[in-house]
Parts: C-alpha cells; sequence; structure tokens
C-alpha cells in the first residue's frame, strides 16, 4: 500500500489517527477484552453496591456507586495507557522510534488519548447501562447539554492531564509501574468515585479537584440524580468553570513539559534506558 | 528400580524447594529494590489503607458514624484480610506478564532447571510478605482510631494461624490457576488476578454477609473457600462479631475449618490440571515469548 507524505498539519493528523488506530482496533484483534473489561469491572461495582444496600443506604447512592464505577474506566485508561505508556514504549524499544521519526511527540500522544478515550468511552458507557439496569438506578437529569458538557470537559482536562503525566513518566523507569499502581485506590478516595466528595473535608475536596474527574463526577451526578444537586460540593456552573482552567493548564503544561522531558530525556540518554 | 524413583521423587522436591526459594527472593528483589525502604514502606501500606478508608468514609456517610455496630468491624476486618487475595493471587498470576512482557525472560526461566508452577508461587510469596505488613498496619489503624473492638485476651491465636496459614496456600494454589489462564491470553489484560480479587469480593462475603446477596448468587459464595477463610479469622479475632450474622452461623469452627480444607484440595486439584493443561497449550501455541502492547 503506498503512503503518503506528509508533512505539518497533516502530518500531525496523520499520526493522531496512527497512533489512536491500534487502541480502537486493538479491541477488534483481541474480543477477551469483552469479558475482561466489560463483565469484570462490574463486579466490585456490585460489591460496593451491596455494602451500601448491607448498610440500608438511601438508593440514589447506588446509582452514585454504578456512575463512579464506569468512570473509573477512564481514570485506569489515563493512569495505564496515557501516563505510564511512554515508560512502556520505552521498554519495548519504541519510543526511540517515535522520538527519530517526523512526527510530533504532541500528536502520537493525542492519538493515544483518542484512541483511548473512543475505546474507554464504549467500556464505561456498557458498564454504566448494565449497571444501571443491573440496580434499577433512576435518573433525573436535568439538563443534556449540561451533562454533555460536563463530560467532553472533563475528558479534556483528564487526558490532558494524562498527557502532561505522560512526559514526567518519560524520565521514570521502574517507578512509573508503581506509581501508576499506586495511584488507583488513593484517587478513588479523594476523587469520591463511591460516594459523593461533600462528604470529605471542605480543603480535602478542593484539593481532590485537581484531578478533574472529580469535579466532573461531582457536577455529572449533580445533573443526573434526583438529589444530586444537595449532595453536590459545588454548584455544577463553577465546576463547569474549573474544568475549563483545568483542560487548558493541563493541554498547555503538557505541550510545554513534553518539549523540556524530551530534550531532558535526550541529553541524559533515558530514552533507550531499561533500569530493571 | 525403587530406589531409582525414591532417589528421583527426591530431587524433584529439591527442585521444586530451590525453585521456590530463588523465586522468593527474586519476587522480593523486583517488589523492594526500585526505591528506597522508607518509600517502599509507605508504598506498600497508602493502596490498602485507602482502599479501607473508602468504605470507612462509605459507612460513616449512611451510619452517621454508628462505628459500634457489629457491621463495621465485619466489613473492616473483611476488607483488611482481603489484602491477602490481592497479594498473593494477583502476586502469583501478575509474574507471567511481568516475566513475559515485562522483562522478557519468561522464555528464560522455561528453558532452566526450575519448576514453573513453584516458580510463580515463589513470586508470590513477596506480596505476601508486603500484603502481612499492610494487613497489620490496616488492622491497627483500626484498632486505634475506628474502635474496632478487639481484646488480645480473647483471641484464638491457635485457630488464627492455621486458617492464615491455609488460606494463603489456598491462595496461592487460586492464583496458579489464573497464571495458567494469563499464559493464553494478551497484555492488556494482564490484570485478570486485580479482577478476580475484585469479583470473588463479592461473591466471598468479605465486605457485607452473603444474605445481602441475591439468593441466586449465594451458592457462588459458598462453594469459594475464601468465604470460609475470611468467616475463620473474623471468628478468630472478633467471635462475637461473627455471630451476629446468621450465613455461616450454624457452622463450628472445626467444621469451617474442615470446609476450607476440603474445598482448597478441590481448587489444588483443579490447579493442577488447569495450569498443566494451559502450559502445554502455551508451549504448543508459541505463547510463551508472545509480547503485546496496544
Amino acid at each position: 500500500m503506498q503512503i503518503q507524505k506528509n508533512s505539518g498539519w497533516r502530518l500531525f493528523l496523520q499520526t493522531v489517527f496512527g497512533r489512536s488506530y491500534p487502541r480502537v482496533i486493538g479491541m477488534q484483534r483481541e474480543k477477551s477484552w469483552l469479558f475482561f473489561d466489560l463483565v469484570l469491572p462490574l463486579l466490585p461495582i456490585a460489591a460496593y453496591v451491596f455494602v451500601y444496600r448491607a448498610m440500608r443506604a438511601p438508593e440514589e447512592y447506588v446509582g452514585f456507586v454504578v456512575f463512579g464505577g464506569a468512570m473509573t474506566a477512564f481514570w485506569l485508561n489515563v493512569l495505564w495507557a496515557m501516563s505510564s505508556q511512554l515508560y512502556w514504549e520505552k521498554e519495548q524499544g519504541n519510543l526511540a522510534l517515535y522520538i527519530m521519526s517526523p512526527a510530533s511527540m504532541m500528536a502520537i500522544l493525542l492519538g493515544m488519548a483518542m484512541g483511548g478515550l473512543f475505546a474507554t468511552s464504549l467500556r464505561a458507557f456498557i458498564i454504566l447501562i448494565v449497571g444501571s439496569l443491573l440496580f434499577n438506578v433512576q435518573y433525573a437529569v436535568v439538563s443534556f447539554p449540561q451533562l454533555l458538557l460536563v463530560f467532553l470537559l472533563a475528558m479534556t482536562a483528564l487526558y490532558g492531564m494524562g498527557m502532561m503525566l505522560a512526559s514526567v513518566f518519560l524520565l521514570l523507569s521502574r517507578e512509573a509501574w508503581h506509581l501508576s499502581n499506586l495511584a488507583q485506590e488513593p484517587i478513588y478516595l479523594l476523587s469520591g468515585f463511591y460516594f459523593p466528595i461533600k462528604s470529605l473535608n471542605f480543603w480535602v475536596a478542593a484539593f481532590s479537584s485537581l484531578i478533574p474527574l472529580t469535579l466532573g463526577l461531582d457536577a455529572m451526578r449533580q445533573l443526573a440524580f434526583p438529589s444530586g444537586a444537595k449532595l453536590g460540593f459545588l454548584s455544577v456552573e463553577i465546576e463547569i468553570a474549573a474544568l475549563i482552567v483545568l483542560s487548558a493548564i493541563f493541554l498547555a503544561a503538557a505541550r510545554v513539559l513534553l518539549a523540556y522531558m524530551e530534550k531532558l530525556a535526550i541529553r541524559e540518554g533515558r530514552l533507550t534506558e531499561s533500569r530493571r | 528400580m525403587e530406589i531409582k524413583n525414591q532417589k528421583s521423587k527426591i530431587e524433584n522436591l529439591k527442585s521444586a524447594i530451590r525453585s521456590l526459594r530463588l523465586a522468593t527472593w527474586l519476587g522480593w528483589q523486583i517488589e523492594s529494590n526500585w526505591t528506597d525502604p522508607f518509600l517502599f514502606a509507605v508504598y506498600s501500606i497508602v493502596k490498602p489503607i485507602a482502599s479501607a478508608l473508602i468504605l470507612v468514609v462509605m459507612y460513616s456517610i449512611i451510619t452517621q458514624n454508628d462505628f459500634g455496630s457489629p457491621l463495621f468491624p465485619y466489613i473492616y476486618l473483611g476488607n483488611a484480610f482481603y489484602i491477602y487475595v490481592g497479594a498473593v493471587m494477583v502476586g502469583v498470576s501478575w509474574a507471567v506478564i511481568d516475566d513475559r512482557e515485562h522483562y522478557k525472560t519468561l522464555k528464560y526461566i522455561y528453558v532452566a532447571p526450575v519448576q514453573i508452577p513453584f516458580y510463580l508461587i515463589g513470586r508470590g510469596v513477596a506480596r505476601f510478605i508486603t500484603g502481612s505488613v499492610a494487613v497489620f498496619i490496616t488492622i491497627t489503624a483500626g484498632v486505634l482510631f475506628l474502635r474496632v473492638p478487639f481484646d488480645l485476651g480473647a483471641v484464638n491465636a491457635p485457630l488464627f494461624i492455621v486458617s492464615l496459614l491455609i488460606g494463603v496456600i489456598m491462595l496461592a494454589v487460586v492464583g496458579l490457576i489464573l497464571a495458567g489462564i494469563t499464559l493464553q491470553i494478551a497484555q492488556h489484560v494482564g490484570f485478570i488476578g486485580e479482577a478476580v480479587a475484585g469479583a470473588l469480593y463479592l461473591f466471598s462475603g468479605a465486605i457485607f454477609p452473603l444474605d445481602v446477596l441475591p439468593e441466586v448468587l449465594r451458592p457462588i459464595g459458598y462453594i469459594m473457600p475464601i468465604t470460609y477463610w475470611l468467616e475463620l479469622l473474623r471468628r478468630s479475632l472478633v467471635g462475637s462479631v461473627a455471630q451476629a450474622f446468621p450465613t455461616l452461623a450454624r457452622f463450628s469452627d472445626m467444621q469451617l475449618l474442615a470446609i476450607l480444607i476440603a474445598l482448597s484440595l478441590v481448587f489444588a486439584l483443579i490447579a493442577i490440571f488447569v495450569f498443566r493443561y494451559c502450559d502445554r497449550r502455551a508451549r504448543e501455541r508459541g505463547l510463551i515469548d508472545r509480547t503485546s502492547n496496544y
């Protein structure tokens, strides 16, 4: 097959498409994901649902768990398939090839993000639907456009954060894996994946809001559940504004840090190292 | 002929012990030598503490901080001991992905004079050590700060030690089943151990009594050895709490122990057959040195 040689923005787009392609097509090639990515994540969600039922919690908390559980897919994707991906690429020997190619690293990261976002959205959506049907979750959406806006902003900020972290992880070796591993349960706790973030101390919740999913999840719950607004941390408008700011900061920081870290990694000879 | 067979058996046993010992040492080095001891200690306890705190926050929101209810120690202790499930079971199965895809050494391990099942179990032992620290700290924090009822004089130490030991061996055996399955699948589902641990979290009554589950799902919990193991651990530490829930109240401690041993033996047999089958299939299909990175 003849591949057209491009440069400039065409090359940028071609790179984005090229890197997102394996993320999406991988789902077709490896059918096992249907079981591992859809059925198994439902089980811990169900466990938390039954914990709430054992405590005789109000039913909206069941909805909070299903919603939060579906959103964990995005956090895991950002952690393992964005932040630590460049470390994996380094270990696999691909990173040096990326740097040598005329493609922009920003485009490569964006491709990873878009492919990952597409694949993960599909998974999260299915988990949400199945979880909602299984546990009879009742929604009362206040505004669909706002809900969509919050989701898109939260994803932009989150994947921007993933791109930024990926550049930081570029310098790491085995620590990258351990850091990603460490950032699961503590983030589930701080971001209120299974309970309203308002239940935490104000300053803890404010600090946690640096992670875009915290505000995104809180705003989406306020917009999707009857008692969501009562249990919300800040008003939806403020959370939307904060997400816009976070998106801008993380995307800009990703660009600056990536350029800096790439130079630093090249200077220190860490692009091909493999400290095992 | 008889003496020759005897010698061969002794050699096999020696080889199994050597594989286990060296894999334990290797696993410990891999787990711990990426950072300094202090950071490693922090890393080892942050995850389980955060996991316990999720439940504590959920509980405190709903019950308005009623930590005196028997449900709280039930949830807290079940969750604390469940750390072993994640540590040992996941440790054994994750070793396949780690060696095959990350370090790319699985093929060398296969051609070395090593018994693969014992090697994989040995890799899980290191996680058992770090898991033990996490369990200890989680329970201590619960007793000191969250009023988990704990009377050292009332602890049934022999029952605790025997149950813990049998349970850890049982978890390693289940890990071996998962390791066999992991040999067949790609890296991006490398979290199969964690996923199964998540599934068992639901069915084993770790954080809520099995009676809360729909009736149709309860039998899954009853055939899982982890269910009886967690009940025995709870009973040995805080007997009165375990008795507050009817699920397994009709069984005495000895009956539970007998069920745990019997189910562990069944799972051990399954592990032998599943791992042998998966191992042969992986060799036939060239999966031992497979790498998959999407």
